[in-house]
């Protein structure tokens, strides 16, 4: 038994260096799957590794479950985008450091005929509350994400309690949620880019756009040294500062989906 | 170009122009669910006739046990896994957590109860028939168990590929413990999810058609294995 153990071990051990040895320096970074899903990774990691010869291992996932990897030490770097969540992170002493990389924004999107009329009105807040009056079907993330809390705080402002048959909470990602809306023809709050490079639109279209409370700002945060000694924070810091550098600005700024600029580069 | 929108044509067009991210993303996903058959394979077999040979207290429970592993949710396992290799975790030492091992590991959890609970049966069954021959040449139990193994050996083959077919079609595990990096842990279930997300419905299941198509091959193979040995040992 011992032997099998030992030597379960040494399989799994020699695969996990197989797979270490051709990247042998990489930081492992946290981030959205925002980011993930509309390729500006696909983008802008490259560019990173060219500069420094530093692979980027991104584990995208939602923001919430983001801060619990990188809470629990599993995560070199962090992107996301809920600055007053991670301006808590910090005060908790999660992480060490914070600043602005990029922003995009939100917008509404929603079935052609849009019942709900939301594209004739002026404020988020107004097409908010127009979908709350119609109990048009809206379909949420409901996954704890930072587009999620973005828009519980934006029903909050349209002082909707979002409740009933009309409001459903999916628990899913930004893309498999517009698969859903798209099939229920159903109202949905998106990130910019997802919705840009998404490809199943169906009778999906964008209704509402440009209100500055929609204004969607991702944050570049430093995990905790005294909490994690073991995190590579060398590395980390110098993906950090490539990406407020002149070089990792201009690479997000010239990244484009159909031509289109969705991340705008704000990095003080 | 003109969108493709047959998953079908997708499929085929993946397969013909060898793609070699999908290459590297093919042979990673056969890889993992490989060794992880083999690995649980090793420890389960054993297990499973150790269970059909000895009696001992608590036999029934273990039994129980066993066939009830055999449901466990993929993200269950995922998430058990994830917190034993988590930084914040007993084993976060090891730096396993996001690499391949671990996604060996989550899939060793989810395979070896199918193995150790069908295999204790097929041994169990033949114990049945050899029970009176065993005790006529004095056989001890120790003594027993590679016979009885060698023997069930066309029923084990097939219980292997259960195995491997619960290994390479569950996502909920080596998405969370591997996290879907790309180049990295991206194997064929969790690209079909970051696909579908996309919204590239086409791909994705144009995707799910060349996993299809392996686990096809490996079962093609594992048949006329099976039939070639069968017809030479007669």
């Amino acid at each position: 038994m011992k032997k099998m153990l030992s030597l379960l071990l040494a399989g799994v051990t020699s695969m996990g260096l197989a797979f270490n040895t051709f990247a042998e320096e990489y930081i492992t970074l946290a981030s959205t799957t925002s980011t993930e899903n509309s390729g500006l990774f696909d983008a802008i990691v490259p560019k990173f590794e060219d500069a420094t010869g530093i692979k980027v291992r991104v584990v995208a996932v939602g923001t919430g479950q983001a801060f619990e990897i990188a809470r629990r030490g599993d995560a070199d770097s962090l992107l996301v985008h809920d600055t007053s969540g991670e301006q808590r992170f910090i005060e908790n002493g999660h992480a060490s450091e914070r600043a602005d990389v990029m922003y995009n924004d939100f917008v509404l999107i929603g079935p052609a005929d849009d019942p709900a009329r939301i594209s004739g009105t002026q404020s988020a807040t107004e097409a908010f509350a127009a979908i709350a009056d119609a109990e048009a079907t809206f379909t949420s993330r409901g996954d704890d994400s930072g587009t999620n809390r973005a828009e519980l705080r934006l029903w909050q402002n349209a002082g909707v309690d979002p409740d009933g048959d009309w409001y459903r909470e999916l628990g899913s990602g930004m893309g498999p949620t517009l698969n859903t809306a798209a099939a229920m023809d159903a109202y949905v709050m998106s990130d910019r880019a997802t919705w840009v490079a998404f490809g199943n639109r169906q009778n999906l279209t964008l209704l509402f756009e440009g209100d500055d409370v929609l204004f969607n700002q991702y944050g570049s945060l430093l995990l905790s040294e005294d909490k994690h000694p073991h995190l590579k924070h060398g590395l980390a810091r110098q993906w950090h500062n490539w990406l407020i550098s002149d070089d990792g600005q201009q690479a997000i700024a010239e990244f484009r989906v159909k031509g289109q600029q969705l991340f705008f580069p704000n990095a003080k | 170009m003109e969108k493709n929108n047959n998953a079908f044509d997708v499929a085929l067009s993946l397969l013909l122009n060898l793609d070699a991210s999908l290459f590297q993303i093919v042979a990673l996903s056969l890889q993992v669910s490989i060794l992880a058959v083999l690995i649980a394979a090793v420890l389960g077999f054993p297990l499973g006739a150790a269970v059909a040979l000895w009696r001992f207290p608590g036999r029934g429970a273990m039994i129980v046990l066993l066939n009830a592993l055999m449901g466990l949710p993929p993200v269950v396992a995922g998430l058990m896994v994830y917190l034993l290799l988590s930084r914040a975790g007993p084993l976060g030492e090891w730096g396993l957590l996001f690499t391949p091992g671990a996604m060996v590991i989550a899939q060793v959890v989810l395979v070896l109860p199918i193995l150790a609970a069908l295999s204790r049966q097929k041994v169990e069954e033949l114990l049945g028939e050899y029970r009176e021959q065993f005790i006529s040449l004095g056989m001890s139990r120790p003594r027993m168990m590679p016979t009885l193994l060698w023997d069930a050996r066309f029923a084990l083959l097939t219980i292997l590929l259960a195995g491997f077919g619960r290994a390479s079609a569950e996502v909920g595990a080596v998405m969370m413990v591997g996290g879907n990096i790309e180049g990295v842990t991206r194997v064929m279930t969790t690209s079909i999810v970051l696909e579908t997300g996309k919204g590239n419905l086409p791909l994705a299941l144009g995707l799910g058609i060349v996993l299809l198509f392996l686990v096809m091959l490996i079962n093609a193979g594992a048949y006329l294995l099976g039939e070639l040995t069968r017809r030479r040992t007669g």
